[in-house]
């Protein structure tokens, strides 16, 4: 793969909105990623296979959970720097910011959120290291778009509860020490709880033959008769507004982390139009390939700005689950549209793994449909603006 | 052991230079600045290791700038130094720099100073040599190893065609370059850490330059590369003697 020569983008001075401390994690995690993941990523993309050795690091630097206040191992960081850090890591790969985000979002926060401080202790300090590593079932085979209608049920047992079902295309899950899984109790009232690996009854059979996120490792979680002890369960929050709680969190860090894809599809795209020869100039200087150019900067920029905004309100914990829609839904679009121009622009060098673009592209595909389809971001948004529930049933 | 390890800011490798005021001043504009990574990458890492070692008890930074100068000094704290001191003058002369240090350091009984083999910017490479000299006290330019035990530095730097290695008692100042660590990248927990650190500031104690900068210049741009057939050497050995003027 080519060497590393990424530097964002900043149209309308956007780094002005930041703090030193912003810009100086953003560094942070830049560094990082063109150290241990931009050499490496793109062989274990090719081969289909997660990198655990980065593992450690995504630890060490503190992209695990980095909002989870230091009393419980995190160092406590607003918001901001979150988004920030997502969008460096998805600059790199969306499946590495996608193992960063499952920990933090959708393993740490729920935990933090909404466990006992038996439960905090227990695991958010060693999920903060990387030491324990989760993944969050809420998908199911029949059930992706309506968690609603979740099959997955738990029945009481007296000091535990027998877990039942199955959930699918659970990022982490191959490897995952721990997972948080939501299913209906009795009542038909969604519940979390913490599942380990090694519970009787517990598999996690691995998703294979992917064309998206292939240096991500994705998987089922099957529940056959899991004894789950009731301290595992998370008592504070019943109902879907539990794991739509962790969705918010986690839609926030891709909002981030998509438009860190798409800067990288643009930054590469502007160097190579300026250095490519066609015709005898630079195809940058061909007015197809500016107006590609044109429109990308001004999508980028446009999504910086609702990113910073979003990250000013989820700061003041004003962000509503409507307006994060709208970011993660916007910064999916542009990104892909922007990854399948920047590759038109690289040509043939395009398709290769010699540039991060095509894997960009791919790895989006996912990014656009996970934690809300792009379909359903827009009914959220139309129903936020209406007032009038357009989602089936 | 105490060590003080000496901070400078410097552009970012990919800015793009330009001068204003005819020539006479960088136009530091929009320009992002980093860590001299001399002073960040093998200076400050090593002090780092040493501390970690238990050998040092403290690593101070100092840094001679204005308040532009403490992003980056809050940098080299969250990698884990354990106070700063600013020196509030603007100055890019290796006698001042050295100077203000000397004056502040002087009476605060530091074991080893610390600092890069030059900045990035100016790449004078003379800042720990003259802080020597005015801290009267012994010094190694050029380290690419230190160790320490007990009083006793014992430094590597390369020479021409090979390696020397010194051992010097401490107090002493050692410039560093590649070799003496390896980078290291800072962790939220010591951006977090850095906010509540001390970064002092000192009045200077006003040195005057003993130079002026007359004019910055551009090198001349790269011309294109010339391709010459293989078998064409006459061609070649011509336009090595009456081009390039290298034979």
């Amino acid at each position: 793969m080519e060497k590393d020569l990424y530097q964002h983008p900043d149209y309308y001075l956007v780094d002005e909105l930041l703090t030193e401390e912003h810009k100086l994690i953003r560094d942070t995690v830049r560094a990082y990623v063109k150290k241990d993941i931009s050499p490496i990523i793109e062989d274990y993309a090719q081969k289909a296979a997660f990198p655990k050795q980065i593992i450690k690091g995504l630890g060490e630097v503190g992209c695990f959970g980095p909002f989870v206040p230091e009393q419980y191992g995190g160092p406590g960081l607003d918001y901001i720097s979150y988004g920030i850090m997502m969008q460096e890591l998805e600059r790199g790969d969306s499946g590495v910011r996608s193992t960063a985000s499952v920990q933090g979002s959708l393993v740490m926060f729920p935990i933090y959120k909404y466990g006992s401080e038996e439960q905090k202790h227990k695991y958010l300090p060693k999920l903060a290291t990387g030491e324990l590593m989760g993944c969050f079932g809420l998908t199911e085979p029949n059930h992706g778009s309506n968690p609603a209608g979740m099959l997955s049920n738990f029945k009481d047992a007296g000091d535990h509860v027998i877990l039942n079902g199955s959930k699918m295309w659970i990022s982490n899950a191959p490897f995952a020490d721990i997972a948080v899984v939501w299913a209906k109790d009795e009542a038909g009232e969604i519940c979390g709880m913490v599942l380990e690996r090694g519970m009787e009854g517990f598999t996690t059979p691995e998703t294979h033959g992917k064309w998206s996120l292939r240096a991500s490792a994705t998987g089922e979680l099957v529940f056959d008769n899991v004894k789950v002890p009731k301290e595992n369960i998370f008592t504070k929050v019943k109902g879907l507004k539990g794991p739509l709680s962790c969705l918010s969190s986690a839609r926030f860090g891709i909002a981030w982390g998509a438009l860190g894809a798409a800067m990288d599809c643009y930054d590469t795209a502007l160097r190579y139009a300026k250095q490519r020869v066609q015709f005898g100039r630079p195809i940058a200087g061909f007015q197809l390939t500016q107006k590609k150019l044109a429109e990308m900067i001004t999508d980028i920029t446009k999504s910086q700005l609702l990113n910073w905004r979003l990250g000013v309100l989820r700061n003041e914990d004003r962000a509503t689950p409507a307006q994060i829609s709208m970011a993660k839904r916007n910064s999916c679009e542009i990104a892909l549209r922007i990854s399948r121009e920047a590759r038109q622009i690289l040509g043939g060098m395009g398709i290769t793994g010699e540039f991060s673009i095509m894997r960009h592209m791919m790895n989006l595909e996912s990014v656009v449909t996970y934690e809300g389809t792009h379909d359903i971001h827009l009914l959220i948004t139309g129903m936020d603006v209406t007032g009038i529930n357009a989602f089936g049933g | 052991m105490k060590i003080l390890v000496c901070i400078s800011q410097a552009p970012d490798t990919t800015t793009k230079i330009a001068f204003t005021d005819n020539n006479t001043k960088f136009a530091s504009q929009g320009v992002t600045y980093i860590i001299n990574p001399h002073d960040e990458w093998y200076a400050l890492v090593r002090a780092l290791e040493l501390k970690e070692s238990g050998i040092a008890t403290a690593v101070h930074l100092v840094t001679v700038g204005k308040a532009d100068v403490e992003p980056v000094i809050r940098k080299a704290l969250a990698l884990g130094g354990d106070e700063a001191i600013r020196i509030d003058t603007d100055s890019n002369e290796p006698y001042v720099i050295a100077m203000e240090i000397a004056h502040y350091a002087e009476s605060l009984g530091y074991d080893l100073v610390l600092c890069g083999k030059e900045s990035i910017d100016y790449n004078n490479g003379i800042v720990g040599a003259m802080l020597a000299e005015f801290l009267e006290l012994n010094y190694i330019g050029f380290a690419t190893k230190l160790d320490i035990a007990g009083n006793i530095a014992t430094v590597s730097r390369e020479i021409d065609g090979g390696e020397e290695t010194d051992t010097c008692k401490l107090p002493l100042v050692i410039s560093c370059q590649k070799g003496v660590a390896e980078p290291r990248i800072p962790n939220m927990r010591g951006i977090m850490a850095a906010r509540t650190k001390p970064l002092k500031v000192v009045a200077a104690a006003g040195i005057q330059p003993l130079s002026t900068i007359v004019n910055f210049e551009m090198p001349p741009a790269k011309s294109g590369v010339k391709m010459i057939a293989a078998d064409n050497m006459d061609e070649l050995v011509n336009l090595l003697h009456t081009e390039a003027k290298v034979i």
